[in-house]
């Protein structure tokens, strides 16, 4: 039945006789396809970005709940597509800021009928206007939506349209402030927006057994891994690979960090299938990260012109894609698949065992040891020690760090995010030399294979050297830093607090 | 923001059905408008079905008491509001003659509103008194309908002398020939001499037609239930003159 037939008759029912209800305008069909980053920037802003087509060129529409509202013409952008993509404008500038490394996909698509009515007073003057939008689920899942009413009030009209709207919410089978459009959407399919995170954010319970515990953590670990294999096959943008690197390695974290809680033999049998994983993601991401900071890396530039590097991006760029391509055949073969199906059914199948120690005892076991560690390879660290031993410190705190997030739900908020900020500036400092040794090492070994090759020209040669320097400059003050940062994380009231956190879990 | 009166000392030569119809296709060309029905007979509040009311009256809005934002009401049409007449209008020479500088007064009120609207329509009562001075003072163009009669041109002549003589701001004027009657022999001659003559006369010249009498009956402006009427296109026309005139 057609809307105009149908929504109306109810609703002039509910108005008679203090108002009328006329047709005003023809109505209008559209696609909307709501966008938002895999990790929901935008809603979690409190944004909601649409694409609508109807008759006229598709226009994008950025909403805020505070009654922000940028128009742009979508001027035929694809998606996925990055806002640096979109045309110029506030729209974009807007959304750069937020979305950031973060593609724009489609999270939700309808199509929507909406047919309009001027609800009229006994003078036949306009009070309000009602809007009567059928929306036609087609993504996630196919559905027809219940008519959604809106009224909105003519200048001047306020109370008349605040009494129409009570009269119609009175109505069987009408809510006031239904679900906004998106949310309604999502939830033909079973998604609520902001599911995804990157985050564990599992509840644990002091007192559960520790096995429970960590197995709830590792199979929360491999939906998020799997959750990004196809945007990361798709290559929709470098934040897939990141958050599916990062899942394996706390899985490979927890795997060695709690094997003696897991059933014997399945840490020691799954190890190395996981570092399988891990390796195969390295080359990818050591290029996504060269690319990602090379303009800001060509900006610093002393001795030559940031043009001069255009050889040298498009060699990382064709070598990336050849990475990526191969990443991407190992993600979808037979080895991968049954690798997580099998990891799944072991995580699922086993019951925890009736005795053994409680999630907060294998915790403080856990995060102790994964914390001596850390100081007791950082306070051996001299001037003088070699780079390797600063990346084996970076590792020992990336273990503490994902221990602590396996276990953050048994702490305290506040103490807890303290612990993790005061070890996240060790592991900045560590960060950065690191990076910077792999990317002076990816430049040499560049520069050497660009040269065998024979087709770069000698001013991008001598630009990379530039370019090297810089990334070496940065590297000696990351290592000049680094005293500092682990005095500060090894002092005595870092200590303290570090200790009355684990022994408070669940208190 | 431009303000634009229709006005004229005389009463019933079709200052509100110009002013309803010009706002009306202001708001059609995209721009935002507001026309302030000042008369206390409110025609151009009921041609746009707003009952004739203000919180506070006249007084209240004068004195500032009441915000002048909060009287206006959206009319049935895009782009554009009306601030609705009220009975109390009758007494507004008095409540000027009561505030400080009463010629200033309305200007001073309107001014606000240029961050709302391009162009506001002044629809006056006729008559020179307080009133006429202030939106003369506010005014930047005084639309004037004139029938096509000698003493109608006289009066045409007086306003003008008036404005001439004020001091300080002075709008410019516009006149059109309204409320011609096609079957009168002079009627037809003065409105196509005085154009020609005189450069303060518009060209366009408005018919009397039943069809704009029908405005009442409609409620609404004749160039959005008749858009391709004759009378509808002779308001389009003289509105392309009075936007060329209003910059």
């Amino acid at each position: 039945m057609n809307v105009e037939q149908q929504v109306p008759e109810a609703v002039r029912e509910a108005l008679a006789p203090r108002f009328s209800v006329v047709p005003a305008r023809r109505t209008r069909t559209q696609r909307r396809t709501w966008l938002d980053t895999f990790d929901w920037r935008l809603h979690r802003a409190g944004l909601t970005l649409e694409c609508v087509t109807g008759r006229g060129p598709a226009e994008l529409v950025l909403s805020g709940m505070a009654g922000e509202r940028i128009t742009a013409a979508a001027n035929g952008t694809r998606w996925p597509a990055l806002a640096g993509a979109l045309p110029s404008g506030p729209l974009r500038d807007r959304l750069k800021g937020l979305t950031e490394v973060r593609a724009l996909l489609p999270a939700a698509k309808a199509a929507s009928t909406v047919s309009e009515f001027r609800l009229c007073n006994d003078d036949g003057k306009t009070v309000a206007w009602l809007t009567v939008e059928h929306l036609h689920a087609a993504t996630p899942a196919a559905a027809d939506l219940p008519p959604r009413l809106s009224v909105t009030a003519v200048r001047g009209y306020q109370g008349q349209a605040e009494r129409i709207a009570r009269c119609l919410t009175a109505q069987p089978g009408v809510l006031p402030d239904g679900l906004p459009a998106l949310d309604a959407v999502l939830a033909t399919g079973g998604v609520a927006p902001g599911a995804y995170t990157n985050k564990i954010n599992v509840a644990l319970s002091a007192t559960m057994p520790a096995r429970a515990a960590l197995t709830a953590v590792l199979l929360r670990l491999l939906d998020t891994l799997e959750a990004n294999v196809p945007g990361t096959v798709r290559d929709i943008d470098t934040e897939f690979l990141h958050d599916l690197r990062v899942a394996v390695r706390r899985t490979r974290t927890a795997l060695k960090l709690g094997a003696g809680l897991l059933p014997a033999g399945l840490a020691s049998q799954y190890r190395p299938a996981f570092k399988w994983l891990g390796d195969l993601t390295t080359p990818t991401r050591d290029l996504d990260v060269h690319l990602l900071t090379f303009a800001a890396g060509a900006a610093e530039l002393t001795s030559a012109s940031p043009d001069d590097l255009a050889p040298f991006h498009d060699y990382l760029a064709r070598r990336r894609a050849a990475e990526q391509a191969r990443l991407a055949r190992a993600l979808r073969s037979a080895r991968f698949t049954e690798l997580t199906t099998a990891w799944r059914g072991a995580l699922e199948g086993r019951t925890a065992p009736r005795h053994g120690p409680d999630a907060a005892q294998a915790a403080a076991k856990i995060i102790g040891r994964a914390h001596r560690r850390v100081l007791g390879r950082g306070s051996a660290i001299t001037a003088k020690s070699p780079p390797e031993d600063l990346h084996d410190l970076r590792k020992r705190c990336k273990e503490l760090r994902y221990a602590l997030e396996f276990f953050a739900s048994l702490y305290d908020p506040p103490t807890h995010r303290r612990a993790v900020r005061e070890l996240k500036g060790l592991q900045d400092c560590l960060g950065t030399y690191q990076d910077c040794q792999v990317q002076q090492e990816e430049i040499r070994v560049s520069a050497t294979e660009m040269l065998a090759a024979g087709d770069v020209p000698a001013t991008a040669l001598l630009a990379m050297g530039d370019l090297a320097a810089h990334v070496g400059q940065r590297e000696r003050q990351a290592r000049g830093e680094f005293a500092s940062r682990f005095a500060a994380f090894a002092s005595e009231p870092a200590q303290a607090r570090f200790r009355a956190l684990v022994a408070g879990a669940g208190s | 923001m431009r303000i634009l009166a229709t006005y004229n000392i005389k009463g019933g030569v079709g200052k509100t059905a110009a002013a309803v119809n010009l706002s009306h296709l202001a708001a059609a060309d995209g721009l935002r408008v507001l026309i302030a029905d000042l008369d206390p007979q409110a025609a151009a509040s009921y041609l746009f079905r707003v009952r004739p009311r203000v919180k506070g009256g006249g007084a209240g809005l004068i004195r500032g008491s009441r915000e002048l934002d909060k009287a206006i009401k959206g009319t049935d049409f895009e782009g554009l509001d009306l601030l609705p007449a009220d009975f109390t209008f009758r007494n507004l020479d008095l409540v000027l003659d009561d505030t400080k500088k009463p010629t200033r007064r309305l200007a001073r009120l309107l001014r606000p509103l240029a961050a709302s609207y391009d162009m506001v329509f002044l629809d006056c009562p006729p008559g020179i008194s307080l009133l006429s001075e202030a939106v003369l003072q506010a005014a930047d163009l005084v639309l004037a309908p004139i029938i096509p009669t000698t003493l109608s041109v006289r009066t045409l002549d007086q306003l003008t002398e008036f404005i001439d003589g004020l001091d300080g701001h002075r709008p410019a004027i516009l006149a059109f020939c309204s409320m011609i009657d096609r079957r009168k022999r002079l009627h037809r001659q003065i409105a196509e001499q005085l154009p020609a003559e005189r450069k303060d006369i518009a060209a366009t010249a408005i018919p009397a037609l039943s069809l704009i009498e029908q405005m009442s009956v409609r409620r609404a402006p004749v160039t959005a239930f008749a858009p391709r009427s004759e009378a509808a296109r002779s308001y389009a026309r003289l509105w392309a003159e009075v936007r060329a005139r209003a910059g």
